[in-house]
């Protein structure tokens, strides 16, 4: 694959593949908190094939629990910590779907793990991205949902976010819809609604919110969890955190809950994006599980342009990179095979390239202004727009909105530079006020 | 809970600090629904597009409320409008000058017209020949005062063919009128050598097109009725062009369903879009703006003029010439050209506002949201080409406003004879002048004169996918659905930051180097006087509020806000603001 002979023509100031290592994460946990612990049970990736090697885990459980837990949750993805709200010290984990069949199987320790996480009195809220009619029907399969009488303090949740082959199936006739050159505004509303891709935005983005608000509003903690845990499971825990955390809208920030919530956590890239997006064809496994996310991302800037360090073309970036690349980040389903092909070492990470002053001048968004804010996006079908820069963008001219971007750009330089004549004016009026002390100033 | 107030001019609703205004005239329809155990509610919906939910607890209450809004909201003359009594505390010279803002003799001079193929005629004069026309009209040189009153009394509404855009660059004009009164075979030579003199102006081209903007259908339907539209073989040098928009009743009950979709609980995203496409609100939207595309390219690219005509020629026909003119003409995307814009193809000839914006509670069959859709198209162009615009949205919004608060006197009546009848420049004031005081709030921070430099005449695309939904007008009250932090207002407020922070620090600079120098100097007083504060009573000001303050909380959209509950005091009191 082209990746691994690929090299670069350019100075590798910063390796990316070293920007976002999990231990080093984890020192920041560790500063806010002492509940959690890393652990290695995971270390040789035989307790899960698609979890990284270093997992964070409630203080209390150990190595041996784990394992158990492993049994009892598909694919072995036993409830980790996604993210840990430090406003109010709540949590939010990502598993996969629990393996309590037909006889209502349960685990003990599975149930210790996550209710080591709720306050003493307080419940827990379980989101299942799944319908309650699915999550049933996953029981016939081995799979099935946690059940009241075993997990009592916590309350489930069923959301309707579709399975990712119903995605692939969704972007096909979305860009079949963008494809037709015909005049009707019917047709083209009728496809659009067809397709149904907005839909799937608004549901997730929804389900993020809901997850968000059950932690910062409700003030409790959520486990997520779908079928596998490697695909809605991973949408649903990246949004809330967008909206959540301030510092996943820095590019750094985002740059590592990509690292962290998609390619360590297990995402398959490799099956997911095994071919363009805009393949007719139907690959079992294809779906634009990332490509949705990135377009929930997109809506949320669009709604606060002032509150990401990062800008449209970033995204569009990343959605390019994860389908075909020259760098070796998205490359693999886990972390297991990215260690078995040394892709550190033969491959060229994107966050290298991408995080050299040059680049991230093209990508950085010139209206951001930090702010602390936990962001509430409206999710109004009438807020929702399609994401023309990657939808349409090979389909109208955006020389018009290109040239408008740069004017912005411009006009928020300029500002810059009167600013610094402000200050350069207050420090002559400071040495004017103390060369002739009796003045008064108006 | 809290109180509501009615006055004579306004409902008023006050809940502690909390103050909202809403004007009579902007209420379209006031609804009482069935008690609920919380008490009486009662639905008021305006023109520009609040909805407001009210909860009174006594049912009784309720029934005087909802009678008492019934009656205030049917004036019966226009004297009853807020413009009679709105004062803003000028006297007559301000007033007056307010009026004479614009000048459609002057814009017609920048066009380049009188010239030698146009003149001025006073056949008009006190409104003899067409009542609904402006008294200034231009036609062709060769068409001789026999030829117009003979034309006009072939044209519906004796609306005859005049002169309502001319592109000097290529000689060729822009010219409207109401449909012939042609029925199966009937003809009128003076109305023909009214289009052959229309034709003959032109030299650059052989033939005038003729915009018939109506579905083929509804013209073939009217030639029964005795009207209908120019037979290519009677008329000779014309090429015959329908270009199909719905009538007035289509665009009402267009409207009508998609204010229907967008105002349900708990949209979900399939019922938005089948309920968009249904309404077929956007689809119309792109037929305007394609006609008017037609109309500019006949006039930019192949030279030739074009006639304009739907029924009566005060509806399709001002949307098409006015919208194709602002696509021409650079001028007209400025503020003040967009202000001539709307004076000359609205106003001076005789679109009906008074029965369109429903502001003697008439025939509602007459009722059709025809300029709102205009500005929605201006809208739509402005997101295509940010920076071939000088105003922003909050133009348009405000404009819009204003069309149906009867505050101002521009937009009263049906037509200019009315107009001068009810003395409405010595009575009223002039929003062109209240805009125009207040320009500072409605520039476009993108807008590029170089860019309409170089691109004088605007190409848009009409493809489906361009045309978008106006959130920020039919939701421009719903706080949980505005955009969390509005581009435009970051960008404007940064600028107005800033070069107040200069304007300031200069100016205790001048100060104090005045005094080092012994006197007071000019400059000092000089940046007293720039330093314009923007800060006001203004509706724009409300509106900046409401748009983009960063809410830090919990989307309450998931539920829609809950209705005030209301305690009552009836009062009317004259209110001036």
């Amino acid at each position: 694959m082209y990746p691994f002979f690929y090299r670069p023509m350019f100075e590798v100031l910063e390796d990316g593949w070293n920007s976002f290592l999990p231990q080093n994460a984890f020192k920041g946990l560790e500063s806010m908190t002492d509940e959690w612990r890393l652990s290695e049970v995971n270390k040789d990736f035989s307790v899960c094939s698609s979890y990284p090697s270093l997992v964070v885990v409630p203080k209390d459980v150990d190595d041996d629990a784990l394992r158990k837990v492993a049994t009892f949750r598909h694919g072995g993805r036993f409830p980790v910590l996604s993210y840990y709200h430090s406003k109010n010290g709540m949590v939010m984990m990502r598993a996969g779907q629990p393996l309590a069949g037909t006889n209502g199987r349960r685990c003990k320790e599975d149930e210790k793990l996550i209710n080591a996480t709720l306050r003493p009195g307080k419940r827990g809220y379980i989101i299942d991205t799944r319908t309650i009619n699915v999550a049933q029907q996953a029981k016939a399969r081995g799979g099935g949902f946690e059940s009241e009488a075993n997990y009592p303090q916590w309350r489930r949740i069923h959301k309707s976010i579709e399975r990712y082959n119903v995605l692939q199936e969704s972007l096909i006739k979305l860009v079949e819809a963008c494809n037709d050159q015909s005049h009707s505004m019917d047709r083209w509303l009728s496809k659009l609604e067809a397709s149904n891709w907005l839909s799937h935005v608004r549901e997730i983005l929804t389900t993020a919110c809901l997850a968000a608000q059950c932690i910062d509003r409700e003030g409790a903690s959520v486990l997520v969890h779908g079928t596998e845990g490697t695909d809605s499971t991973l949408q649903v825990t990246s949004l809330a955190q967008i909206i959540l955390d301030p510092s996943c809208r820095t590019i750094k920030g985002f740059q590592r809950l990509v690292e962290r919530e998609w390619i360590q956590a297990g995402h398959p890239f490799q099956q997911r994006c095994a071919q363009s997006a805009y393949s007719n064809s139907k690959p079992r496994h294809e779906a634009p599980v990332f490509l949705l996310f990135l377009d929930c991302v997109w809506q949320i800037l669009r709604q606060f342009p002032c509150s990401f360090e990062f800008n449209e073309s970033f995204l569009v970036l990343l959605f390019e990179h994860a389908y075909a690349s020259q760098f070796g980040t998205f490359l693999c389903n886990c972390a297991a095979d990215r260690a078995r092909l040394s892709l550190p070492e033969k491959t060229v990470s994107l966050w290298s390239w991408m995080n050299r002053p040059q680049e991230l001048e093209h990508l950085t968004n010139p209206l951001y202004e930090a702010n602390s804010l936990v962001i509430w996006p409206s999710v109004a079908p009438q807020s929702l727009l399609l994401w023309e820069g990657v939808f349409l963008r090979w389909n109208r001219s955006s020389k018009c909105l290109d040239e408008a971007y740069d004017e912005m750009v411009h006009i928020i330089e300029y500002n810059k530079e009167l600013q610094n004549k402000v200050n350069c004016l207050r420090r002559q009026l400071a040495e004017l006020e103390t060369d002739e002390p009796v003045l008064q100033t108006p | 809970n809290g109180t509501l107030y009615l006055t004579a001019t306004h409902l008023i609703f006050q809940k502690c600090f909390l103050i909202r205004c809403i004007l009579h005239h902007h209420i379209a329809s006031v609804e009482k629904l069935s008690l609920t155990t919380t008490g009486c509610p009662l639905v008021i919906q305006c023109r520009n597009f609040r909805v407001v939910h009210f909860v009174v607890q006594r049912e009784r209450d309720c029934h005087d409320v909802y009678s008492s809004l019934l009656r205030l909201l049917r004036p019966v003359c226009f004297e009853e409008l807020y413009a009679f009594s709105y004062n803003p505390k000028q006297n007559d010279q301000e007033r007056e000058e307010g009026w004479q803002l614009i000048d459609l003799g002057a814009e017609f001079e920048r066009m380049g017209v009188p010239c030698d193929q146009w003149q001025l005629t006073d056949v008009n004069r006190d409104y003899k020949v067409c009542e609904t026309y402006p008294q200034n009209l231009y036609v062709p040189i060769t068409a001789s005062k026999p030829i117009i009153v003979g034309s006009s009394k072939f044209r519906s509404k004796g609306r005859f063919p005049v002169l309502t855009y001319f592109y000097q660059e290529k000689k060729a004009a822009v010219c409207r009128c109401s449909q012939p009164l042609s029925g199966f075979s009937a003809r009128c030579l003076e109305d023909e050598s009214m289009l052959q003199a229309i034709s003959r102006a032109n030299h650059n081209s052989r033939f005038i097109y003729v915009m018939d903007t109506r579905p083929k259908l509804n013209a073939l339907a009217n030639r029964a009725a005795g009207k209908g539209y120019e037979n290519e073989d009677n008329y000779s040098n014309i090429r015959f062009q329908f270009v199909g928009i719905e009538n007035i009743h289509v665009m009402r009950t267009s409207l009508q369903k998609l204010l229907e979709v967008i105002g349900t609980r708990s949209l979900s995203m399939s019922d938005y879009l089948v309920g968009l496409e249904n309404s077929g609100w956007l689809r119309h939207i792109k037929a305007v703006t394609d006609a008017a595309i037609f109309l500019a390219k006949a006039v930019t690219v192949e030279g030739a003029s074009v006639l304009v005509h739907c029924s009566d020629g005060w509806d399709r026909t001002a949307q098409v010439c006015s919208l194709g003119a602002l696509l021409m003409d650079p001028y007209y995307r400025t503020i003040k050209g967009f202000m001539v814009l709307i004076e000359k193809d609205w106003i001076s000839f005789g679109h009906k506002f008074a029965d369109r914006c429903d502001q003697l509670d008439g025939d509602p069959k007459e009722v059709s949201p025809i300029f709102t859709q205009f500005l929605e198209c201006v809208w739509q162009l402005t997101e295509q080409f940010p920076q071939a615009f000088e105003f922003s949205e909050w133009f348009l919004l405000q404009i819009h406003e204003h069309v149906h608060s009867c505050q101002y006197g521009n937009f009263l009546g049906n037509n200019q004879r009315q107009r001068e009848e009810l003395q409405l420049r010595e009575r009223t004031h002039s929003l062109w002048a209240f805009l125009m005081s207040e320009r500072q709030n409605y520039l476009n921070p993108f807008y590029s004169p170089a860019y309409s430099e170089a691109h004088p005449v605007l190409q848009p695309s009409t493809l489906p996918y361009h045309f978008k939904f106006w959130r920020n007008m039919y939701h421009q009250f719903d706080r949980s659905m505005h955009p969390r932090q509005s581009i435009l207002k970051a960008i404007l407020t940064l600028k107005e930051k800033t070069c107040k922070q200069i304007r300031k620090k200069n100016k205790e600079k001048n100060v104090i180097l005045e005094h080092e120098q012994g006197e007071v100097g000019q400059e000092a007083l000089e940046s007293t006087n720039s330093e314009r504060t923007v800060e006001g009573s203004s509706g724009t000001e409300s509106r900046k509020q409401s748009y983009g303050e960063l809410e830090g909380k919990h989307n309450e959209e998931l539920a829609k806000e809950e209705p005030a509950v209301v305690s009552l005091e009836l009062g009317v009191a004259r209110m001036t603001c």
